[in-house]
């Protein structure tokens, strides 16, 4: 049975068009917001070192299922070591150290028995600088699905077009698809890698600044994809653009030298944060 | 700590802002000045003082509209500007409460007085010190200030009342004083929203500061500690 209080907070709820719940709007940040029990991946003590300093120290942070996840943080604060760390892309350029855990689904992707390829084609990655490979826009995109699995060319012609549609690019290179993809411009460039880490169906998308090299228009337009995309995928994003983590994420976590300071709901982070570090970071107070 | 050139510009809007708050807070002392000592020259001041208010008012929104726009400000700066927005708006609602206090006040000084005016100036007073309150807990991001303005409210309110029930007898009584009985609860009732007014700046400030919002928190929100 309801308590009175109870059907209270439920109608205030209905009428909250901003989905800020009634305990946050009536307490600002004492209360804490109820949060989502699915963790799809969650970093658990975490550390990481290059040599005896650690770039990442001791960092707790969740990031849950179909929600965009954006860190923020000056440069060198370790946001890109922990975003790589993820689906250990990281290993591959550097020596490093990891301790602590990353949960994927509850295991730890650390773990022995943990098939890297596999790992990483259902945790797919974004990176700054679109990087197609110079091939053509087709050939981008079924590269994955070649690599993972055998499909006949029916199939691959339909996987490609339903990824290159849920990267808003179908209707722009429908008519070029075998021309190359570097005839593409900047954005076109970077939803087509996103396109081609969709194709091998990944349950988690990692995206380390995907729009420090793009336009504004180009921007909006990944941004405007991103949203739709978290119906489907667990985002994790890495931005230097607060407006950006503030428009388009879920939640927030703060970097500085390797530690978490903060991790919170995008719009309470962004309007009234707990830390005065990351006050004075998001006010441009820092130096 | 970079120093921000964009600090420069928020403590100017501050002060703006802040000289709009004394210009209406005399404002207040002249209207009811005027009606206790029956001295319709005060109006004009009055008057003129309101071009004033209002020419700030436009000014500040427009300042602060700017300030969002090329600075995209977060947090503490967010907080700072969504609250001048909104006292610009409360201020300048006092301002014209205080215009309309003089309107009715003509109206009263045309005959002889209902009663003397005891409790009349006694709100005036508090409400006065409400706005003054409120806008000193702004400048100082005094939180536990802005508090005390909160609880004053229930004074004023109550003088209201009482004020009410009294001239109700009164045109009981005697129908002819229906009129200037009338002005005087609608001077009352002006000066009851100018402490509304003060109260909310108070809130205002307190959201501003702590990012806690306080307004319409009903007495069972406050049970569960919501």
């Amino acid at each position: 049975m309801k308590t009175p209080m109870q059907n209270t907070v439920l109608t205030a709820e209905k009428i909250d068009y901003n989905g800020a719940n009634i305990a946050k709007r009536f307490s600002g940040h004492n209360v804490m917001a109820q949060r989502p029990n699915n963790k799809e991946v969650e970093a658990v003590d975490l550390s990481i070192y290059y040599g005896n300093t650690p770039a990442v120290n001791k960092v707790t942070l969740p990031f849950y299922k179909n929600c965009i996840t954006a860190i923020i943080g000056p440069s060198g604060c370790g946001k890109s070591t922990l975003i790589k760390s993820i689906n250990r892309v990281c290993e591959i350029s550097s020596k490093m150290k990891v301790e602590g855990e990353i949960l994927f689904k509850g295991k730890n992707v650390y773990d022995r028995d943990v098939d890297v390829v596999e790992l990483r084609r259902r945790i797919g990655m974004v990176f700054q600088k679109p990087n197609p490979f110079p091939k053509s826009i087709y050939d981008n995109v079924a590269f994955g699905p070649r690599l993972h699995g055998r499909y006949s060319r029916k199939a691959l012609n339909e996987l490609v077009e339903h990824s290159l549609r849920q990267a808003a690019l179908w209707e722009e290179v429908k008519d070029r698809i075998q021309k190359s993809a570097l005839t593409l411009s900047g954005g076109q460039q970077q939803r087509l890698c996103i396109a081609r880490a969709l194709a091998v169906g990944p349950e988690v998308l990692l995206m380390d600044e995907p729009c420090s090299a793009l336009d504004p228009i180009a921007t909006a337009k990944i941004e405007e994809l991103v949203l739709e995309l978290k119906k489907q995928y667990t985002i994790i994003l890495v931005t230097h653009n607060m407006q950006q983590a503030a428009r388009i994420s879920d939640y927030t976590g703060f970097l500085l030298m390797g530690e978490l300071i903060e991790f919170e709901e995008s719009f309470i982070l962004f309007t009234t944060p707990k830390e005065k570090l990351t006050e004075d970071y998001i006010t441009g107070r820092f130096g | 700590m970079i120093q921000r050139h964009f600090d420069e510009e928020l403590a100017d809007l501050k002060k703006k802002l802040l000289h709009m708050g004394s210009l209406v807070q005399e404002m207040i002392h002249l209207a009811v000045k005027g009606l206790v000592e029956q001295d319709e020259s005060m109006a004009k001041t009055v008057f003129g003082m309101e071009n004033e208010v209002n020419g700030l008012h436009i000014e500040i929104d427009n300042i602060a509209l700017r300030l969002i726009a090329l600075h995209q400000p977060m947090a503490a700066d967010l907080r700072l500007l969504a609250t001048v927005v909104k006292i610009n708006s409360e201020i300048e609602r006092i301002a014209d409460l205080a215009v309309n206090m003089c309107e009715s006040t003509h109206f009263i000084l045309a005959k002889p007085l209902v009663k003397p005016l005891i409790d009349l100036p006694e709100m005036a007073e508090i409400a006065q010190k409400m706005v003054s309150e409120s806008l000193k807990s702004f400048t100082g991001s005094d939180v536990a200030l802005a508090q005390r303005v909160l609880d004053e409210d229930d004074r004023v309110d109550d003088l209201k009342d009482q004020i009410f029930r009294e001239l109700l007898t009164y045109m009981i009584s005697d129908p002819s004083t229906i009129d200037r009985a009338i002005s005087l609860i609608l001077i009352s009732r002006n000066i009851e929203r100018i402490g509304d007014h003060a109260t909310n700046i108070a809130e205002d400030v307190i959201y501003m500061v702590q990012g806690r919002d306080v307004r319409h928190k009903t007495k069972e929100m406050e049970k569960h500690k919501y």
